[in-house]
């Protein structure tokens, strides 16, 4: 018989160094969000607008592009579809923002972008309660990837908890069902306040390409309020561990109008 | 339809159809009905496979105003649930339908039209009133009665259990699902199939490969489209690196029921380097947006399935041999949620479920798609109908997964990777896929325009969630975990 312990001991440390220090992060070739760029975009083009499934691009009245990052599947077919080079592929995914419109592409944003309103008290450790309100599983597949050896989340002092008794964080997935809304607010108010929520996925933060429906709301806005949203379809796991960093004051928001500044 | 032997069969001719299927010894694989006009009654369309024959063969029956129909639930109890399903989305009812209760909607909805006809208003959100779930009648003050979900403990999908138990024995289970039913099928109404395969993927996250190569093959078998050799080539690397992944998360899931931590935390590392790996192939962890009708979106990077996946392979089997040899872990799998070979015919099962307990049903060999004619691979198939046969099934389909990367890669044909078509009007087509979980359908049809206009999904989890609670009465509750996690159904797929 396998001397299990032995056999653990045997592999190492397989967690990654990252983020306390710098290093890999796991995600090395994992596309994110497509980057725009207005100025190689043709005025009468709409072929990105035709092919993107949840509208996240549109045309304005005054016929400007309107990118929204919040409603983005990272399908990329805007980059395959674009004959200019105005949408190309990029990882860009690290997407979490406080304020929903930092999601959306603006030149020079001048948004203010907000701090984290969460005391110092809970910042060494922050629990987690998770309601699936109608998910397509891949943001489970990534929550649950979180407590593998290699994210190993538990070591940044944040946890899952079963009971909402013990949260301090509502995460939320999936596009919120008919049938999931009653449970997701029952959820809710059994959380200890102050408590937040954080609306992950896109399906959570929009609605996506599966939000509305007969069957389906479109993500958590007028049903709960967000206090962090983090789109990506499905967000990996270092997108995730960026986003309860960013909430627990750890690190700075690195979007603002709908792009990613990794110099902040 | 494309893709299938079809036959038209009026109302009253349903049941015979049935004994036919039954008599030839095989079953009925689903069923599902769509609108072909706007104002006139659904047709039913029943998908049967016929033993040792290739193509599935399609009854297609048109419902008279009243969209009434006999119920074939008790000739083919597997049934049940498509019924049930017809009669929440489509208004249609099933006389003598031995389980006649609301299973896709919840009890508590109203609407005046049902939500697939074309008459239901497009983006209207149901009304709806949550209703307390009838709870099974106990009268004997020592039984005891746990309600358990939908939001259950830890980073689960939502789905709500009663247990009704004494001290450890479990008398009675029940489950209630689709709390997370999206509409899925309504939402494919109106797009081109380029992005109809965009949304396959969305439907169950883990199984994104299979619903998008069961779309795309439904498409191409309607507007028939011959694919270049070497898309149906990667169409198979990239399927075996999904049920790698999945293979591997279900092992590491198992030990962490049986509480074998040092087995958990090993086939986590192993599923999460499967999963790194993808992102190299393709830029996705979950092998996303690369399937399209007509073939590949673009050429996926070949090194790591060259070199990486071997050294992966090495540990992925020493691990598999380890947890093979841990009597603590199989002690505990061993006779735990029995599923007869009887009960897993009758009631639908699939994939490693239905081949854990004896049925030899694989759509890889028996209904061959994309280039898996060209491998030489066993489907391995076990008697016990345990929990542990369907760890070992797992672990057997693991090795010949490896081995047809390995045919796959060193018969890779130089060429194309898409072909461009145009979508037949008026055009319809069946699809289907093997996969980690078992047998996925796609039926779709497609309007004047080329657009979709129905898209029907069977998940494999829809037939296995079906099949699960036969092995959980009079059982214990210290095994319901286990049993719960060797099935390894999704819940999203189920619900759509």
């Amino acid at each position: 018989m396998p001397l299990w312990t032995l056999i653990g001991l045997k592999e190492g440390c397989a967690t990654l160094d990252w983020p306390e220090k710098t290093g890999k992060n796991g995600q090395e070739d994992v596309l994110g969000m497509p980057r725009f760029n207005p100025e190689k975009c043709l005025t009468n083009c709409t072929r990105c607008v035709d092919a993107c499934l949840p509208n996240a691009i549109t045309r304005d009245e005054n016929n400007n592009l309107k990118v929204d990052y919040g409603s983005c599947i990272n399908c990329q077919l805007c980059t395959e579809v674009c004959p200019t080079g105005a949408m190309t592929k990029s990882e860009d995914w690290a997407f979490g923002v406080f304020d929903k419109k930092d999601l959306v592409w603006e030149k020079n944003s001048q948004h203010k972008i907000k701090k984290t309103e969460i005391k110092k008290d809970f910042k060494q450790s922050l629990h987690i309660r998770h309601v699936d309100a109608g998910s397509c599983n891949g943001c489970e597949s990534e929550l649950i990837a979180l407590t593998n050896s290699i994210y190993d989340m538990e070591r940044l002092g944040i946890f899952f908890t079963p009971s909402p008794r013990k949260a301090d964080l509502l995460l939320v997935t999936g596009p919120v069902t008919y049938a999931m809304h009653d449970a997701l607010l029952t959820t809710y108010e059994a959380m200890p306040k102050p408590c937040w929520v954080m609306a992950v996925g896109t399906c959570a933060v929009s609605g996506g390409s599966n939000g509305g429906g007969y069957a389906c709301n479109q993500g958590l806005e007028n049903i709960l309020p967000v206090d962090v949203y983090l789109p990506g379809c499905p967000p990996n796991p270092a997108a995730l561990i960026t986003a309860f960093q960013l909430f627990l004051g750890k690190i700075q928001q690195k979007v603002s109008g709908g792009q990613q500044n990794d110099t902040l | 339809m494309k893709g299938v032997i079809e036959k038209n069969i009026s109302p009253n001719e349903i049941v015979s159809m049935c004994e036919h299927v039954y008599a030839q010894g095989d079953r009925m694989q689903m069923a599902y009905a769509w609108y072909p006009e706007k104002n006139t009654a659904p047709e039913i369309i029943y998908i049967s496979s016929i033993k040792d024959q290739r193509p599935f063969h399609a009854y297609r029956c048109q419902l008279n105003n009243d969209k009434k129909i006999t119920s074939l639930t008790n000739a083919s109890p597997l049934l049940g649930w498509y019924e049930r399903e017809m009669q929440d989305l489509f208004g249609i009812s099933f006389f003598d339908h031995p389980e006649n209760v609301k299973l896709v909607l919840h009890e508590g909805v109203q609407s005046e039209y049902a939500p697939m006809d074309p008459n239901y208003p497009r983006e209207k959100l149901i009304s709806f009133s949550r209703q307390p779930w009838q709870l099974a009648e106990m009268k004997n003050p020592e039984l005891q009665l746990l309600p358990f979900g939908p939001v259950r403990a830890g980073v689960c999908e939502s789905a709500e259990f009663q247990y009704l138990y004494a001290g450890e024995s479990i008398l009675h289970f029940d489950e209630r699902l689709f709390f997370k039913h999206r509409g899925m099928e309504k939402k494919f109404e109106g797009l081109t199939p380029e992005l109809g395969a965009i949304l396959a993927q969305r439907v169950s996250g883990v199984g994104s490969v299979a619903h998008a190569l069961a779309f795309s093959q439904a498409v191409e078998t309607a507007c028939d489209v011959e694919i270049p050799l070497r898309a149906k080539q990667w169409r198979v690397i990239l399927a075996e690196l999904e049920r790698l992944y999945n293979h591997l998360h279900y092992l590491g899931h198992l030990c962490h029921t049986t509480t074998l931590k040092v087995g958990e935390a090993q086939g986590k590392i192993l599923e999460e380097q499967l999963k790194q790996l993808n992102a190299q192939v393709t830029g996705s962890r979950f092998l996303r947006d690369i399937i399209t009708p007509g073939g590949l979106r673009r050429e996926p990077n070949i090194e790591p399935v060259k070199y990486q996946l071997k050294k992966l392979q090495a540990d992925i089997l020493k691990y598999c041999n380890q947890l093979n040899n841990t009597n603590s872990h199989i002690d505990r799998l061993i006779g735990t949620g029995l599923l007869t070979n009887q009960v897993a015919f009758d009631e639908g099962a699939t994939g490693p479920v239905a081949r854990a307990s004896n049925i030899a049903t694989d759509f890889r060999l028996k209904h061959p798609y994309a280039s898996y004619n060209q491998n030489n691979f066993i489907i391995p198939v076990l008697e016990a109908g345990d929990a542990f046969a369907r760890m070992q099934i797992r672990i057997a389909e693991i090795t010949e997964s490896f081995l047809i990367v390995e045919q796959t890669i060193s018969s890779l044909e130089n060429g194309f990777i898409f072909r461009e078509f145009k979508t037949i009007p008026l055009s319809e087509g069946l699809g289907w896929a093997e996969s980690a979980r078992g047998g996925l359908f796609y039926a779709i049809h497609i309007d004047t325009a080329g657009k979709l206009a129905r898209v029907k999904i069977k998940s494999p989890s829809f037939s296995n969630w079906r099949v699960f609670p036969f092995t959980v009465d009079e059982t214990n509750m210290m095994d319901y975990a286990i049993n719960e996690a060797s099935f390894g159904s999704t819940v999203a797929g189920c619900d759509r």
